[in-house]
């Protein structure tokens, strides 16, 4: 073996400091105002089906840009895996509103200019700056996709058809209702408090005091006996009411269609009280090994027709109001199924997630944080 | 070369604690860097806790997670939950395994005795979750019992994701791993003590119950080293086939590392590790490794 002398250290030294200031967009304090050329890759960090050929296939051709894409099972694992290894692993994560503050205060992710996402002026107006993204003007994000979180029955054995989030409260269905299996649930029972109990002054369900905090365990606790099982896993509840284990309970508008395509009687709804719901971000690292091949794929993914595809291959409603003639052309009937091109009133209806955090947004520091409602789950389960 | 070869197996001929020790050396280092290092960064972490804004790891030594563990009654409920179940699947599949396991050993001739192998060790085969969503078809609420009851008329059982059901999937999911060492301690029986018995006088219970019940034992308790711990370990069952109230240990430590919780999942997972240590001890008085 040759031996390696000081020239070849002196040569990979000036290789490696040619290569620093390749990476050019995020040079500098300012935001890139043109994308430039891609660097031939592209990690992301996704929810399982945001990742799909129909749609990463033609992006590859269109820009050179290879997609390297891991699912994600939660909201807590994309945290986890976009601070791995110095957060250079990974360029993008299409965060949910309960990862995004988190990786925006951690400093995970950096700002972004949306002038640079055409696609971005025809974002229905609530996603073109929404608080769980854009923090004093500053974007850390480009909008995705969005739905509510519904209750769905069975219409052969809940009658009549229930109109509040009450019925997942009721002894009425005893032993027949499921609920997610997840700490975020905390804020559909204060949901329901806010509404149904006033005097616990609860206006947004994600900033709780531990007075009203404990007024949503406690409504849990109390419901723990109904409940059959709290699902993991979309295909869980599926399971448990096609076989008539449930015949109520909180669901995704996937698992409506899922039932409804295996010819189950079933109806979902959002109550009156309202719901809670997703809406996820493509969101760039703060160490993006590949800003230009993100800009391209934020840009890509918020295209009509890639909106549309998404849409209905997951069961969601697209941020591009444009999206909604391509669902019709792609699937008739779908922009309607789901709530595509929304009114306000349906959007604001909807409680998006975001992370608890101590600080209540009046100015008070003594809101639960994340962690007291990851352990009170847990100990309200028992 | 060749002297020095001469002399090096020389060396190992006359050292015999040397070859011993140079065979044993590649496991033995793998097993202290791998599982027993581990273990002591478990138990290290367990004294750290998380920062709730930023989820990282705080290196300050406190009791704070044993003192959670401790205060929060679901936690205990938790813990006696999984050592009961795991208790009470080990017991029915001694049971089970006993009149299965004496056919087998003393009865079968050498085609059924095959055969009966094959069956207590096909299942094996099959993934371990298959086994579970097969289970849930049978105990769901439009499955195979409720159907077969209402045919002969008797009403739905409706255990399905109830702690009867993990219960009773355990107990046949684990079921071969007690078969094997209790037939293994019944073969190993003379017939000549059985005969022995009879012509002293006794019947076939108190043969059972002075002579053959306490020689295999020993193979009894190392089944039960499988089913209990394999038990108090898992949490994919009650979480696939569970209900409202099925949590184990492993769910809680399985939801806190999702959670970015790690301090605390380590502080609870070495609950199990602390029962099947007390377990294992009793175990040993009782004559189990022999009968491995």
């Amino acid at each position: 073996m040759r031996k390696v002398t000081r020239w070849h250290v002196l040569l990979a030294v000036f290789v490696a400091a040619l290569c620093v200031p390749a990476s050019g967009v995020s040079a500098g304090s300012g935001l890139p105002t043109k994308i430039g050329k891609g660097e031939g890759k592209l990690n992301l960090i996704a929810w399982e089906g945001y990742t799909q050929g129909q749609w990463v296939k033609p992006f590859q051709k269109k820009t050179g840009c290879i997609v390297h894409a891991k699912y994600a099972g939660s909201s807590d694992e994309m945290v986890t895996l976009m601070r791995q290894g110095g957060g250079s692993q990974y360029d993008g994560v299409s965060a949910s509103g309960d990862a995004s503050l988190r990786l925006i205060y951690g400093h995970d992710v950096q700002a972004v200019n949306p002038k640079l996402i055409p696609d971005y002026k025809n974002f229905i107006p609530a996603l073109k700056s929404p608080p769980h993204n854009t923090i004093k003007g500053v974007h850390y994000g480009i909008s995705l996709q969005w739905g509510p979180n519904t209750l769905l029955w069975n219409t052969k054995k809940v009658k009549p058809a229930p109109t509040s989030w009450s019925a997942i409260y009721s002894k009425a269905y005893k032993g027949r209702i499921t609920i997610p299996d997840n700490p975020i649930q905390i804020a559909d029972a204060a949901l329901y408090l806010s509404k149904a109990k006033p005097s616990l002054g609860i206006k947004d369900p994600y900033e709780l005091n531990s007075t009203q905090f404990n007024a949503a365990i406690s409504l849990l606790k109390k419901q723990k006996p109904l409940i059959k099982k709290y699902w993991a896993l979309a295909s869980d509840e599926i399971g448990l009411f096609k076989s008539g284990d449930a015949v109520i309970g909180a669901s995704w508008p996937y698992q409506t269609n899922t039932l409804k395509a295996d010819k189950v009687p079933v109806k979902d709804t959002i109550p009156k009280e309202g719901a809670t719901g997703w809406a996820d971000t493509w969101m760039m690292s703060a160490h993006a090994k590949h800003p230009n091949c993100m800009y391209k794929w934020m840009a890509w993914i918020s295209t009509p027709k890639v909106q549309a595809q998404q849409a209905i291959f997951f069961g969601e409603t697209p941020a591009n109001t444009k999206a909604c003639t391509w669902m019709n052309k792609l699937s008739p009937g779908s922009a309607s199924l789901y709530h595509c091109g929304a009114s306000k009133k349906y959007f604001n209806s909807i409680k998006f997630w975001k992370t608890p955090i101590a600080n209540c947004g009046n100015g008070q520091n003594n809101c639960m944080d994340y962690t007291k409602w990851q352990q009170a789950w847990t100990e309200m389960k028992g | 070369m060749r002297t020095a070869r001469v002399r090096f197996t020389g060396f190992f001929w006359r050292h015999r604690w040397a070859k011993a020790l140079l065979l044993l050396a590649p496991p033995l280092l793998a097993f202290a860097l791998v599982y027993l290092a581990s273990l002591v960064a478990l138990f290290l972490s367990s004294f750290w806790t998380v920062d709730p804004f930023t989820s990282e790891i705080r290196h300050a030594w406190n009791i704070d997670n044993y003192r959670q563990l401790w205060q929060g009654g679901a936690y205990h409920s938790i813990a006696f939950r999984t050592i009961g179940i795991a208790a009470a699947v080990t017991v029915a599949d001694a049971i089970l395994a006993f009149p299965l396991g004496y056919f087998m050993a003393r009865i079968a001739g050498g085609r059924s005795r095959a055969f009966a192998f094959v069956a207590v060790l096909l299942p094996l085969w099959s993934s371990y979750l298959i086994r579970v969503y097969i289970w849930r078809l049978i105990l769901d609420h439009n499955g195979v019992l409720n159907w077969t009851l209402q045919k002969i008329g008797l009403p739905a059982a409706n255990i399905g994701y109830t702690n009867w059901a993990v219960w009773l999937i355990f107990t046949y999911i684990w079921l071969p791993f007690m078969i094997l060492p209790v037939y293994g301690a019944l073969e190993r029986v003379p017939d000549s003590f059985l005969e022995a018995s009879r012509d002293l006088g006794a019947g076939g219970w108190t043969t059972f119950r002075r002579v053959l019940l306490p020689l295999t034992l020993p193979g009894v308790i190392a089944g039960s080293i499988f089913t209990f711990s394999l038990t108090l370990g898992d949490y994919i069952t009650p979480l696939l086939a569970g209900g409202a109230s099925s949590q184990f240990i492993g769910n809680v430590v399985y939801d806190n590392i999702n959670n970015q919780l790690t301090p605390f999942a380590a502080a609870f997972a070495a609950v199990p590790l602390a029962v099947m240590g007390v377990y294992l001890l009793i175990a040993r008085r009782l004559g189990a490794f022999e009968a491995l």
